[in-house]
């Protein structure tokens, strides 16, 4: 491979996506360095969603590049697998696998897809389980959960394939206010250590607070982006400033 | 056995209620014959259906249109005809052509009656239970499917950890009623004189004379199959049940 | 015997309760055995069921006109068509007989199994489900046997001929469904229904009959015309006790001509009777099904 870490671990190049005759993404370009966490922010319906799930190619594109650690995403010939071992997925949904406990959900990937050893990976599980703060609940199922819990278990299950890169798709848009914050901590710490995080996000507390970097979406081009601290305090364009009048 | 004999020869003599496979050890044993063939024939038709059922259901995902069209085909035919037709279809008709010479020269019928029977039934209740497989599958949300892809799961894995469990239990109890209802289905062998458990007591209440009480028997006997089915079904739901839904 | 559209006496097995995917709701499309008929069902499909037994029909036709001289199997089909016809006019009658009769007690039998009073609502219960798990040709026999052939009401007799019995016969299992359904369509409406008929006053029966009722009736209507198809594919089994209708006469038929050749055209003849009558029915009670699923 031709990728080492002085070049964007994740690099968007004039991406163009869309569904039918529907236009989503309109030529979108963004670089992002091993270890940066940036967020994309954006009224509903720009493409952010969209954008990111063609990261991991969960949809495919029509236009422009997406590689990964150098890796062309879409591209016929690409193993998927290997992709989707670097790259992590949160859902908004959760998504959690309803029959299986949050320890199984966590193991099953490591095991089924990774076929690692069994005691190896109960024991990363176990251990992830403990990082997004839920001891005591491996043997609940997601329907015993809260919707902060389940997310939290969906983060571990994520970092248990050892991504490099973690997607976050608006995670915390379907729970409760109170359990917000408990999943933005978790995630918080992972930014922490250096993980590579992509988010779509509505917090914009959070993303001034943890982002390297925040790409404003409307309309499928990128209309802004900056550091937090130029971005949220001298946006220029008018479309940027009517967003964050509304929702600051 | 003297006792419960000596019981029923009481009822017979002091009420008149003639229950002669109570003290008859032959009409007894014929009729513990008719229930063990029906036990036979509802398990080997629960079997074969489930089967044609998962395959149904797997073929209707088939990227080809003409295997599609051929499994919605099978299964509208035998959902809008009478099964009784269907059985004298397969046994009169396809049984009649369907011969093979034997040693003595004479024609012999390649599947026997109870052979034509579990066929039918298990095509006319697997032709439904494609239906309720193939919506059970239907019903396992899309977004959990894709999170799966996302894990770097094969579509193969995905169906087998993830789309199965799911589709089996939400298909659970359409699948319980069909079952049931093949068991019910099972008397129609009586057409073919398949001697199942209806035959059996048809004959013993045309020698004895005991049509009231062969009757009271038979339907409690199915009534009784039926709930020990539903029993099973109810133990198999309950294993599979998934703590912290709807409780 | 068959799949009539059913809801499950446990309100736990109702379509729409799903344990597994109860936290996804707005995905969770309702798995009742009504909803789960659909895809197959179109218009197209049945066409092409039909096209088949056309085709089947013309090839074993063939395969006979190559052969003999004799009279081809179209030609002896259609000179049985006639007594034919009147055999499905026979099963449609008892149908309809069957239906009127287990709709009226189904209905009763299904208040009876909401009532407040346990013992009546657990003997009504008890009823449905006897009849609900009795094999229908069991019923059969149990009521061409058990009933007497004449009833003395008044010193007149009143003769009870054998269609008679088989009609009562196939009422039963339709009353034990129905029942069911019934119960089903009136717990499925929201308490508050109840709630604020009670509170302007009306009376338990006055509710039934003026607010409830009538909000059933839009939910029994396809589980009700499903019931019916099945009803009409089981009225078959009244040959076997000896009642005339379509299969006696096709089988009679068959011994008359006395042709092997003959044996898979006849049967898939009367197959098709029954595709043709039972099939637009099943469409029917998709789109009214699909029509209501949107509204409510």
């Amino acid at each position: 491979m031709s990728w080492s870490e002085d070049k964007p671990i994740v690099s968007i190049k004039d991406v163009k996506k869309s569904f039918g005759s529907l236009e989503v993404l309109k030529g979108v370009s963004i670089d992002i360095m091993k270890g940066e966490v940036i967020c994309i922010i954006g009224p509903s319906g720009s493409g952010k969603s969209t954008l990111i799930r063609c990261i991991n190619a969960l949809n495919d594109i029509q236009g422009g590049s997406i590689t990964v650690e150098g890796r062309e995403v879409h591209d016929e010939e690409l193993d998927k697998l290997e992709l989707r071992k670097k790259v992590g997925m949160v859902f908004q949904q959760y998504n959690l696998f309803p029959h299986k406990t949050a320890l199984q959900n966590v193991m099953m990937a490591p095991l089924k897809v990774l076929k690692e050893p069994k005691a190896d990976v109960e024991k990363r599980a176990r251990a992830l389980i403990k990082k997004v703060r839920l001891e005591g609940k491996e043997n609940s199922y997601p329907g015993e959960l809260s919707g902060g819990q389940q997310q939290r278990v969906a983060i571990a299950r994520s970092l248990a394939m050892r991504p490099d890169v973690m997607l976050f798709d608006e995670v915390t848009a379907a729970l409760d206010p109170e359990t917000v914050k408990e999943v933005l901590v978790t995630i918080k710490d992972l930014a922490a250590e250096g993980m590579t995080c992509i988010l779509v996000t509505h917090e914009m507390g959070f993303a001034r607070e943890v982002a390297d970097h925040i790409y404003f979406t409307d309309k499928g081009v990128i209309v802004e982006h900056g550091a937090p601290e130029e971005f949220f305090d001298k946006a220029s364009d008018p479309r940027t400033k009517e967003f964050l009048s509304q929702v600051l | 056995m003297t006792s419960v004999e000596a019981f029923f020869e009481m009822l017979y003599d002091v009420h008149g209620i003639n229950v002669t496979i109570g003290y008859d050890s032959w009409d007894r044993g014929q009729f513990l014959d008719g229930l063990w063939l029906t036990v036979q024939l509802s398990v080997l038709s629960i079997f074969f259906s489930l089967l044609v059922g998962a395959i149904g259901a797997w073929a209707q995902g088939s990227p080809l249109r003409i295997i599609r069209a051929l499994v919605g085909g099978f299964v509208t035919f035998f959902r809008n005809t009478p099964p009784l037709v269907q059985l004298y279809f397969f046994f009169f008709a396809l049984g009649t052509v369907l011969r093979i010479e034997s040693d003595t020269g004479l024609a012999q019928p390649l599947v026997s009656n109870f052979g034509w029977a579990v066929i039918s039934f298990s095509l006319f209740a697997g032709a439904m239970n494609t239906e309720i497989f193939r919506s059970g599958i239907e019903a396992v949300p899309n977004s959990t499917i894709e999170a799966s892809y996302a894990m770097g799961f094969t579509r193969l894995q995905t169906y087998i950890y993830i789309v199965l469990p799911l589709a089996i239990r939400i298909s659970l109890p359409s699948l319980g009623t069909n079952l049931v209802n093949l068991v019910k289905t099972t008397t129609l062998a009586y057409a073919l004189a398949v001697p199942e458990l209806l035959y059996v007591s048809a004959q013993i209440w045309s020698d004895q004379l005991n049509v009231r009480e062969m009757m009271n028997v038979l339907l409690l006997s199915y009534v009784g199959l039926v709930a020990i089915l539903v029993w099973i079904l109810h133990r198999w739901e309950k294993a599979l049940r998934i703590p912290g839904f709807g409780g | 015997m068959y799949l009539p559209l059913k809801l499950p006496q446990n309100p736990e097995q109702r379509p729409g309760y799903m344990p597994v995917l109860l936290p996804m709701k707005s995905h969770a499309a309702p798995v009742g055995v009504g909803t789960m008929v659909q895809s197959f069902l179109s218009t197209k499909m049945g066409l092409f069921v039909l096209a088949a037994f056309l085709i089947s029909l013309g090839a074993a036709s063939y395969a006979q006109a190559a052969s003999g001289a004799q009279l081809g199997t179209i030609a002896l089909l259609w000179k049985w068509t006639p007594l034919l016809a009147k055999g499905f006019g026979f099963n449609v009658l008892i149908s309809i007989l069957s239906m009127a009769i287990g709709t009226v007690l189904g209905v009763c039998l299904g208040i009876l199994q909401v009532s407040p009073n346990g013992i009546i609502r657990r003997v009504a219960w008890l009823v449905t489900q006897f009849f609900r798990n009795s094999p229908w040709l069991v019923l059969l026999f149990y009521c061409i046997l058990l009933i007497p052939f004449e009833i003395e009401v008044f010193g007149t007799t009143i003769p009870f001929p054998g269609w008679l019995k088989a009609v009562i016969g196939l009422s039963l299992p339709v009353m034990a469904y129905m029942s069911e359904y019934m119960r089903g369509a009136i717990q499925s409406l929201p308490s508050g229904q109840w709630e604020s008929a009670d509170s302007l006053g009306f009376s338990r029966g006055q509710t039934m009959r003026m607010v409830i009722l009538p909000q059933t009736v839009k939910r029994l209507l396809p589980p009700w015309m499903n019931l019916y198809a099945v009803l009409t594919m089981a009225t078959p089994l009244v040959s076997i006790v000896g009642v005339d209708e379509i299969m006696s006469f096709a089988r009679a038929a068959l011994a008359s001509e006395n042709r092997v050749d003959l044996l898979i055209p006849m049967y898939l003849y009367v197959l098709c009777w029954f595709f043709i009558y039972c099939f637009p029915i099943s469409g029917l009670t998709r789109r009214l099904e699909n029509r209501f699923a949107v509204k409510s």
